[in-house]
């Protein structure tokens, strides 16, 4: 069965290969059926590897111990979702998982466009091919996932297997990988027909039209993948925080922040003309940076010391990279006389400058997190000597980076194009402007004197008025001339374009998220050595410890607290943090538990035993709850954007684009 | 002055205040990597180096935990150094005996090697993604990745 395994891979790869050439051939020799038997090829791609996978799944979840990646990463005690999420539990069936999404990915984007873009569609093919037939070189020749155990001449079975790390085994395991995968995996498709529109010499923007909705659902997943990883590393891993600036943490947000620079200035070139080769530039980046963060976990390029070895798929990895960035700069390069831009920048005061410092930002954060991430390696080869930086740097460029982003998206949406009058600056902003100004000065008078907490806290409110300003004001000229009440009024404008009001929703959400950051600045822990019946305090809380029972199982010896949360003597909670630590793997884990609320967390680690006394260590996290909450938003904002709008809106290049009252057309629809 | 120029002052602006910023958290948390056998090469030099990453494998045995301090040995080949951590932070589930770790800290004057901050890795077969104090390498290539 593995041999069949191994076989739909290799054949796989055979045909991701044909589909190339047939593809290439099809189009430079005129030949429409070698075309769409490269298209057929792509289906049968994904037809193999789907059988592929599903043989390792199964083997995987009915335990077949003769295959090395069943023993490594399946046991028989794992309940039935591990199992199948052992799928991605190590590096060959990662990397079929990836193989397979893309082929999944790549059947769709065939499918959805066998009547279209006939001069495209071959380039696009063949370079999804190429990252394909990449993928499933390392799968089928270098690490496959359906090698069996042999010694001598005999396949062994090894009856059982070691299971995933008890660290692993959490539902976000189940989820955040794949979610992510989704993600970056997602890129290769509006790179495909970016290059693709490049190679055929087109000047129109019909490749961004075609995957805007690619690259929306694939910034979500990617964003979303990594706010999971974010709560995963919260709730389960215990260390008391989200985020830690790690290599393979930094890894997966590079992508996103260039997919967001993209999401935006693809706007100025609907809508303008202009940032053509920039866009190209941000595609491709985006791209390969997700290439280059897969490159990064996957080789521990970023190395601890120089003890730690490597693997040896990160050469593959790398001269992938290698190639395919000089392909990419010089097909850019070439044809750089066909993304000449259409206008120019009048205003410094404009929404083209809003929208160029927005990318400016972001690709400035990401160059710094990439810096920062690399360091190690590059003052290694600048100076001989390994130097690494730690969260100071990461937080001191980002946080004034963040900031500005937030100042603008409130200012972004409302300034004209073009060029803004002081007079329309004043009207637009004064409310919001003055709201932010009272709260900080509220603030400041409360007690609350950090500078980076009032600035934050200020501006988003100060975004929140300007975005509230604009439902308001376009809901009401709706509202004037059908009589709906106010929030039927906010649906129907949101209806007639998805597109801005789901974004105002996932700017809402951004907000939320950075009063859930902020909350940082507040942050409160205290670690004690407690036996029961002792007490100890934390920011306005009594904790008292209960009891501490210790015990075991088949699976884990365990040592579980139950502290009791007092304010004014009443016990208003009951926590119960626990250390296990798993007999098979000597391995301990934690498993904290959280009072969850809006406006803190209160959050106990168990973090071990000294002296006969437990070992709790106690945080107060403020605002931390709306970090999940702003997740959901996000998600919601997302799918309004992805309804398609009432109306038709009127993209006409070089008109400026309507405010929001002047888009909202007669009310001609019938109910 | 042209817009273009306007623009392009006010990037200069950000890029340099960035930039500023930037070489203030290169200077507050920068942290030398360092094999046990450099910093014994270093000699005495290591004491006034400044933050000091170093790596090797812990001493079967050696750890000691002792009023809110922990002691250990840290060892590469024949080669060992004292190290201890007085932090407040709980050591990473994955540090006892025989595992890799890694200790962010300062040389002392008595050769003891005060640590801040631990890391460690698996020292089993048993491999996982990784949580925030385990480095991102394994020497299995078979490792959980993205």
């Amino acid at each position: 069965m593995e041999n069949l395994g191994a076989l739909a891979i290799i054949l796989a790869f055979a045909f991701s290969m044909y589909a190339i050439v047939a593809s290439l051939v099809g189009k430079w020799k005129q030949r429409p059926f070698l075309i769409a038997s490269g298209e057929r090829a792509v289906y049968c791609t994904f037809a193999l590897l789907t059988l592929a996978s599903g043989l390792l799944v199964y083997a995987l979840i009915a335990g077949d111990y003769r295959l090395s990646y069943v023993a490594q990463n399946s046991n028989k005690a794992m309940p039935l979702a591990y199992r199948f999420a052992a799928w991605w539990g190590g590096q060959s069936g990662s990397l079929l998982l990836w193989a397979w999404l893309l082929s999944l990915y790549s059947a769709i984007v065939t499918f959805q466009n066998r009547k279209k873009f006939r001069d495209m569609m071959p380039y696009t093919v063949a370079i999804l091919m190429v990252i394909q037939g990449f993928f499933l070189l390392l799968v089928g020749f270098v690490l496959s996932p359906f090698d069996v155990l042999v010694q001598g001449k005999g396949i062994v079975d090894v009856g059982d297997g070691q299971g995933l790390n008890p660290l692993l085994q959490y539902w976000t395991m189940v989820i955040h990988p794949p979610v992510l995968y989704l993600g970056y995996v997602g890129f290769a498709v509006p790179f495909a027909f970016a290059m693709a529109s490049l190679i055929t010499r087109r000047r129109d923007d019909d490749w961004i039209m075609t995957t805007r909705r690619w690259s929306l659902v694939t910034w979500l997943f990617q964003g979303s993948g990594v706010i999971l990883g974010a709560g995963w590393a919260y709730s389960v891993l215990g260390w008391g925080g989200y985020w830690g600036w790690d290599p393979v943490e930094n890894a997966s947000l590079l992508p996103w922040l260039t997919s967001t620079a993209f999401l935006h200035s693809v706007m100025m070139q609907e809508k303008k003309g202009m940032m053509k080769v920039w866009n190209m530039v941000l595609v491709a980046s985006t791209f390969w940076l997700c290439i280059f963060g897969t490159t990064l976990t996957r080789t521990g390029l970023v190395s601890s010391v120089h003890a730690f070895a490597q693997s040896s798929i990160g050469s593959y990895f790398f001269t992938f990279l290698a190639i395919g960035i000089a392909g990419t700069i010089y097909l850019i390069l070439d044809r750089l006389d066909y993304l000449k831009t259409e206008s120019t920048m009048e205003s410094v005061v404009s929404r083209e400058s809003s929208f160029m410092f927005n990318n400016l930002i972001l690709v400035a954060s990401c160059f710094s997190v990439l810096w920062g991430t690399l360091f190690p390696v590059i003052s290694e080869a600048l100076t001989g000597e390994k130097v690494s930086v730690d969260a100071p740097f990461f937080n001191r460029v980002n946080i004034p980076i963040g900031l500005f982003l937030m100042f603008l998206t409130g200012v972004g949406p409302l300034i004209a194009w073009r060029r803004s009058s002081l007079d329309s600056l004043r009207r637009a902003f004064m409310i919001p402007v003055a709201g932010a100004l009272i709260l900080v000065a509220g603030l400041f008078a409360a007690g609350i004197h950090h500078f980076y907490a009032l600035m934050s806290f200020g501006l988003c409110l100060f975004v929140t008025l300007t975005i509230g300003g604009e439902f308001v004001k376009g809901a009401s000229a709706i509202r004037a001339r059908s009589g709906q009440n106010l929030i039927a009024a906010m649906v129907e404008l949101t209806h007639r374009n998805t597109r801005r009001y789901g974004g105002y929703i996932v700017h809402m959400a951004i907000v939320l998220m950075f009063i859930g950051f902020t909350g940082k600045a507040f942050d409160k822990d205290v670690t004690r050595q407690v036996a029961a019946g002792e007490t100890f305090q934390l920011g306005g809380y009594d904790l008292k410890v209960r009891e501490v029972k210790n015990g075991e199982n088949d699976n884990y010896t365990w040592s579980h607290a139950k502290v009791d949360i007092l304010v004014g003597g009443k016990v208003v909670k009951t926590l119960e943090p626990e250390r296990r630590n798993y007999k098979a793997s000597r391995q301990p884990t934690s498993e904290v538990d959280i009072w969850r609320r809006l406006n803190e967390d209160v959050y106990l680690n168990f973090a071990g035993t000294e002296g006969g006394k437990a070992v709790i260590q106690a945080y107060i996290f403020p605002l931390v709850s709306w970090i999940w909450i702003g997740f959901w938003a996000l998600l919601m904002g997302t799918f309004v954007c992805l309804v398609p709008p009432k109306t038709k809106a009127l993209l006409k290049k070089g008109t400026p684009a309507a405010s929001s009252k002047s888009e909202v057309p007669e009310a001609q629809f019938t109910r | 002055m042209k817009p273009w120029m306007k623009f392009g002052i006010l990037v200069v602006a950000i890029i340099g205040t960035l930039g500023w910023l930037a070489a203030g958290g290169i200077q507050e948390s920068k942290t030398y990597y360092v094999t046990i056998s450099e910093v014994v090469a270093m000699g005495d030099q290591a004491k006034t180096k400044g933050r000091l990453r170093v790596g090797g494998d812990v001493e079967e045995g050696s750890i000691l935990r002792d009023k809110g301090e922990v002691r250990f040995v840290l060892k590469q080949d024949k080669l060992k150094i004292n190290v201890v951590y007085q932090g407040s932070e709980p050591l990473p589930d994955t540090f006892r005996d025989g595992s890799q770790a890694l200790a962010d800290g300062k040389m002392l004057q008595d050769g003891t090697f005060q640590a801040s901050k631990i890391q460690a890795k698996c020292a089993s077969k048993y491999e996982g993604k990784p949580n925030y104090k385990v480095p991102a390498t394994n020497p299995n290539p078979n490792r959980a990745a993205l």
